[in-house]
């Protein structure tokens, strides 16, 4: 064995050995910080997509009113992580009707104007149940 | 590969050793509280692998002790997951034993540490859940904790072995 020289009573545990362990447990709890910040505050965005292409991208935590002229006006409400659409000049109207989206993949269409808005990397959906 | 007799029969020995660990460990539940950690006794003779026998045999070991126990106790999938974990361990300790700056446990928390990233990492792919990564800061220390147990168990059998078995 080459570390005969390094016999002594912590089992030849070294500096680097000590530094080595207080860089995990650096990273461990900077994780699980993290970890924490993300769940209280979902970092949920709001995607604004026109005839296919993104428009726009708002922050959730944001609480704001945006009309959006394009093919036709739509407004929609950002309040509390809740997105409504409280108005559009489409005739059906169906976009306004919509209940609030909050959760992660949750989209309010508006066919006549072709506006979809969807949420990205927010709450997530509540799953029923898992199985192995 | 023309290996010298002495190491053949000690790489041999040794893989049915850290093969017979893993099947112990499953009848021993060795419980931290947590599900999905393990002491992962096997690595006891990994480490001591690498260091009496270097890196290559190491690495041989570790795949065929994988191979074996997989195809006697466990399944395909089981193999992908100690594979991942085994490789980025052994990745991990090769490099930082060739510096020379870290002791047996240094090395060996490392290799815990890591052991349990590979693993977590092909976890969340293959389930494609990134949700998973929130496990990672206590797999981060379970992994600590078990290569240190690791590494102190190294230390103490290459002192009572040194000089009774002959390698290279």
């Amino acid at each position: 064995m080459k570390n005969k020289e390094k016999k002594n009573k912590f089992w030849g545990m070294t500096k680097a050995d000590i530094l080595l362990g207080l860089a995990f447990l650096l990273a461990g709890a900077f994780c699980f910080g993290g970890l924490i910040y993300l769940n209280q505050q979902p970092a949920g965005q709001l995607e604004v997509k026109v005839a296919g292409e993104i428009k726009a991208i708002y922050l959730l935590s944001e609480d704001q009113e945006v009309t959006l002229k394009e093919l036709g006006e739509n407004t929609f409400q950002i309040r509390d992580g809740v997105v409504e659409m409280v108005h559009a000049d489409c005739p059906d109207q169906y976009c306004v009707h919509h209940r609030p989206i909050s959760k992660n993949g949750e989209s309010i269409i508006c066919l006549p104007n072709q506006v979809v808005i969807t949420i990205r990397g927010g709450e997530e959906p509540v799953v029923d149940g898992t199985t192995n | 590969m023309g290996l010298p007799t002495n190491q053949l029969a000690l790489s041999g020995v040794l893989t049915a050793l850290a093969a017979i660990f893993s099947y112990v460990e499953a009848l021993i539940p060795f419980g931290f509280g947590v599900p999905g950690i393990k002491l992962g006794l096997a690595n006891v003779v990994i480490v001591f692998a690498l260091y009496s026998m270097g890196s290559g045999f190491a690495l041989l070991i570790s795949v065929v002790r994988i191979l074996v126990v997989s195809s006697l106790f466990g399944s395909p999938a089981i193999a992908l997951y100690s594979l991942a974990g085994a490789l980025l361990s052994l990745a991990v300790m090769v490099p930082l034993r060739k510096t020379g700056k870290f002791s047996m446990i240094g090395v060996s928390m490392a290799g815990g540490v890591f052991h349990n990233i590979g693993q977590l990492v092909v976890a969340a792919l293959v389930v494609e859940t990134f949700q998973m990564l929130y496990y990672f800061p206590v797999l981060l220390i379970a992994g600590m904790v078990t290569g240190i147990l690791i590494g102190v168990i190294v230390t103490r059998v290459s002192r009572t072995l040194e000089g009774k078995i002959t390698v290279l």
